[in-house]
């Protein structure tokens, strides 16, 4: 029909296809529940979809569909704060699986100390430290500036490395990883006991 | 918004390779763990959605 700027060949569901893993391990990081992620991640294509038209062919669809999903967990969590049975404990014990192990870090360890982190630090060291944005791509996701995003990534660092002790930083010590797990167990039984 | 173009379906991704700390590692396994999954059946039936939906010239 009428003439655009966008090129004849240029497929849009394909390069959105071509993101999706992303959008995937991005939501699963922010709220720490596979299911909820994905629904997330649909929430975004139809989204996505629907303002097609406002994306430039040439730049980064990753970028652009992040920030979308960002938007729509945003406002998910403000409107019903994750259905209200959101716990970080219990979505560890979810998501917990034995990987990473012969490397001294405890996966189910790190996905928990995420989970403590506050949002805006979890996001930065997912753009950041997980997805490998640079700094300026993952302030522009943000919305927020580059000195913000920086700080924000150096405090979710110094939060994590505290919370996984010598773990974290040396990789070794079964000791704090079984202490870690026992307290997780304790407070999965609070969980339930409720 | 201003951002960098990237090729279409490309998994990887690009990390400066300086050392970091173990959990640093971790928290990129766990981010390519989920993106090297294979896309769930109704991921593939929502795109078939959005095709039949779209423009379909």
């Amino acid at each position: 029909m009428t003439a655009s700027n966008i090129p004849k060949n240029y497929d849009f569901r394909t390069e959105m296809t071509g993101v999706l893993p992303h959008l995937r391990a991005f939501a699963r990081g922010l709220c720490g529940r596979p299911d909820y992620a994905d629904d997330l991640v649909q929430e975004t294509m139809l989204k996505a979809w629907a303002a097609r038209d406002s994306f430039q062919p040439g730049t980064s669809m990753r970028s652009w569909t992040f920030v979308i999903l960002r938007n729509v967990y945003l406002s998910e969590a403000r409107r019903n704060r994750f259905r209200g049975d959101y716990d970080p404990d219990l979505a560890e014990k979810l998501l917990s699986q034995p990987a990473g192990q012969e490397d001294g870090l405890h996966m189910g360890d790190l996905r928990a100390a995420m989970m403590r982190l506050s949002p805006e630090r979890r996001e930065a060291l997912l753009l950041v430290g997980a997805g490998g944005f640079s700094y300026e791509e993952a302030a522009d996701i943000a919305q927020c500036a580059v000195g913000t995003m920086k700080s924000r990534v150096a405090r979710a660092r110094r939060s994590l490395e505290d919370m996984l002790g010598d773990e974290g930083e040396k990789g070794g010590r079964s000791k704090s990883r079984a202490v870690s797990h026992t307290e997780m167990l304790a407070d999965l039984d609070k969980v339930a006991s409720l | 918004m201003s951002s960098t173009p990237e090729k279409p379906g490309k998994n990887s991704v690009q990390r400066s390779g300086r050392a970091k700390p173990v959990w640093a590692e971790g928290l990129r396994r766990m981010y390519d763990e989920v993106v090297d999954e294979q896309l769930p059946d109704d991921f593939v039936a929502l795109l078939k959605k959005l095709d039949k939906s779209g423009d379909s010239q």
